[in-house]
């Protein structure tokens, strides 16, 4: 196995009392995307700050390329790339600005930045808008720039913090062939996300983070075949309670959820055939996903910082 | 990092606070006919109205026109004025409304090396507006001393001093309002105390004692001379008095932003 990129061990970190990272270990191996998943507040920004020397851990290590964390951040910093939950880009700047610039901070030579400019432009769909100001750019176009900025060290591990947070649906398709063409070219993405189907999509292995600890680790699929039954039955509608009280027995799990229940079990056949005549009833089936498994691990109730 | 022995760790400044100083410099070449005009026309009104028409009352003060007196105290208060803007205003919307800090932490840059470029390029702003007063007390007639050359290095400390200073509010800030406490409580007495307007002698005796110490009046104390021809006298004093509340500011400043950032 390879030297892994970035390799966690033990971390943690209280503000006060309360915990925010929980004895937290994770590695990154090149050309890997890991997606760390979990309930607003569940240390995933906090994970990311601390891997940038932005916060001090209360214990445990954090090395990246093999450099300990923060003690060596700069020079780590040169082969990292990072897009934060909200947008920081300059908005006195047009986008080629924006790029130049920050190619700057990294002490890159001009003419390099500026041989790369072009290319950041294109890989971000954003070559029509080279002299237009973030404020007068899309959310999509945005995040798109940010993400180009991001790359302009020419990376080999980038941090992604909810990269889609806010976008529409074209936005984010675009964003997730973006950051597939990434994973493409051997660079190792570290991406936090709220979208299940986007960690399913991008992600060879997730975390889920609850509470500031790992709660469950592997493929998204994995995690789904090991915790998950297979199936599942939502019903909507009036009645929806009773339904679920009435045919409990037919599933191995049953969940409500105002007037929705979730039925998860391996064969729906049976439930399908006995809801068939209740025509006031809405249902639908499908395989479990993994927005079930988060639901699953983290409960459903509304968290207090949400 | 967050240990109290880093919060208050000596400055570690690197060369890679350069580019930040680049940074703020792009910003104002898009904004510097504005700047520049304003820079101008401010001094200028000022010169005329109070220098001519005020002067006419006044008379001689130190045996030359008012407007002389006016005009050499002005090019201090402007360059401690614009620097104090661009270290409280225009640096706490990087800091804290535009997140400009935030992305430059994610690259290899570290809060030192952006404290110190903030603290740079206000003193640089500073001098641009001292420049542009300068000329035009050149083209109004009132000085046209080549001593005024001596007092733009000067005025770069005296930016330095203040920037420091101002950082020092900016780093506590938690909004735009704070600073007017700060203008209104320090800047615009201290520019009543520091020999701008008037001579310091005209003050009783007790704030004359504590305009001495104030680094407004080592300023004036040293630009006034140059800017009409002549050298300053007890320059090692006033130099120390400006350096000690640069470095103190400075420090100070250092401390409080780090302990924001990483507190």
């Amino acid at each position: 196995m390879p030297e892994p990129l970035l390799r966690i061990e033990g971390l943690s970190k209280r503000y006060g009392a309360s915990v925010a990272v929980d004895v937290l270990s994770f590695s990154i191996q090149p050309g890997e995307c890991l997606g760390v998943i979990g309930p607003n507040g569940a240390g995933k920004t906090t994970t990311i700050r601390m891997c940038l020397g932005l916060t001090g851990p209360d214990a445990g290590t954090i090395e990246a390329f093999g450099l300990p964390i923060p003690a060596k951040v700069r020079e780590a910093k040169r082969r990292i790339g990072v897009v934060t939950q909200f947008d920081s880009l300059d908005p006195d700047f047009t986008c080629t600005e924006n790029l130049r610039v920050y190619g700057r901070y990294f002490g890159l030579p001009a003419a390099t930045i500026e041989a790369r400019i072009p290319a950041l432009l294109e890989f971000a769909a954003l070559q029509a808008k080279a002299t237009a100001r973030p404020g007068e750019l899309s959310g999509g176009m945005r995040r798109r720039l940010s993400l180009a900025r991001a790359l302009v060290n020419d990376p080999d591990l980038l941090l992604l913090d909810e990269p889609t947070t806010g976008l529409d649906p074209q936005a984010r398709h675009l964003m997730w062939e973006r950051l597939g063409n990434l994973l493409q070219q051997g660079k190792a993405i570290l991406l936090t996300t709220h979208f299940m189907d986007e960690a399913e999509r991008l992600c060879d292995r997730l975390i889920v983070l609850d509470h500031g600890r790992k709660i469950a680790e592997g493929t998204p699929r994995g995690l789904i075949a090991e915790h998950l039954e297979s199936d599942v039955v939502e019903v909507y509608g009036e009645g929806a309670a009773e339904v679920a009280r009435a045919h409990a027995h037919a599933a191995e799990r049953v969940e409500t959820s105002g007037e929705t229940v979730f039925f998860y079990l391996r064969d729906a056949s049976a439930l399908l055939e006995a809801l068939g005549p209740r025509h006031d009833l809405r249902t639908l089936h499908r395989p479990a996903n993994l927005e079930d498994l988060f639901l699953k691990l983290t409960g459903r109730q509304i968290r207090e910082d949400a | 990092m967050t240990t109290a022995a880093s919060l208050y760790a000596a400055p570690n400044v690197t060369p890679r606070f350069w580019p930040v100083v680049l940074r703020n410099l792009l910003v104002w070449k898009k904004l510097a006919v504005p700047s520049v005009v304003g820079n101008i026309a401010e001094p200028l009104i000022t010169l005329v109205a109070f220098g001519y028409g005020l002067g006419a009352l006044v008379g001689q003060i130190d045996g030359r026109p008012y407007v002389q007196f006016l005009a050499s105290g002005s090019v201090t208060a402007s360059a401690t004025l614009a620097v104090t803007f661009e270290a409280l205003y225009s640096a706490y919307s990087r800091m804290a409304v535009q997140k400009t800090w935030d992305s430059i932490l994610n690259a290899p840059i570290a809060l030192d090396d952006i404290v110190f470029a903030e603290m740079l390029w206000a003193a640089i702003k500073g001098l641009f507006s001292c420049t542009a007063i300068m000329v035009v007390i050149a083209l109004l007639g009132i000085s046209r001393a080549p001593t005024m050359l001596i007092a733009l290095p000067v005025l770069g400390l005296v930016g330095v001093t203040f920037a420091s200073i101002a950082l020092i509010f900016n780093a506590v800030a938690q909004g735009y309002d704070f600073f007017t406490y700060y203008f209104t409580l320090v800047i615009t007495p201290m520019t009543f105390l520091s020999g701008v307007y008037f001579p310091i002698a005209q003050m009783p005796d007790w704030l004359q004692t504590v305009a001495a110490f104030l680094p407004l009046t080592a300023a004036v104390e040293l630009v006034r001379p140059l800017v009409l021809g002549e050298f300053p006298t007890d320059v090692t004093r006033h130099v120390a008095v400006l350096i000690a509340y640069a470095a103190a500011g400075y420090y100070l400043a250092l401390v409080l932003t780090r302990r924001r950032f990483f507190g």
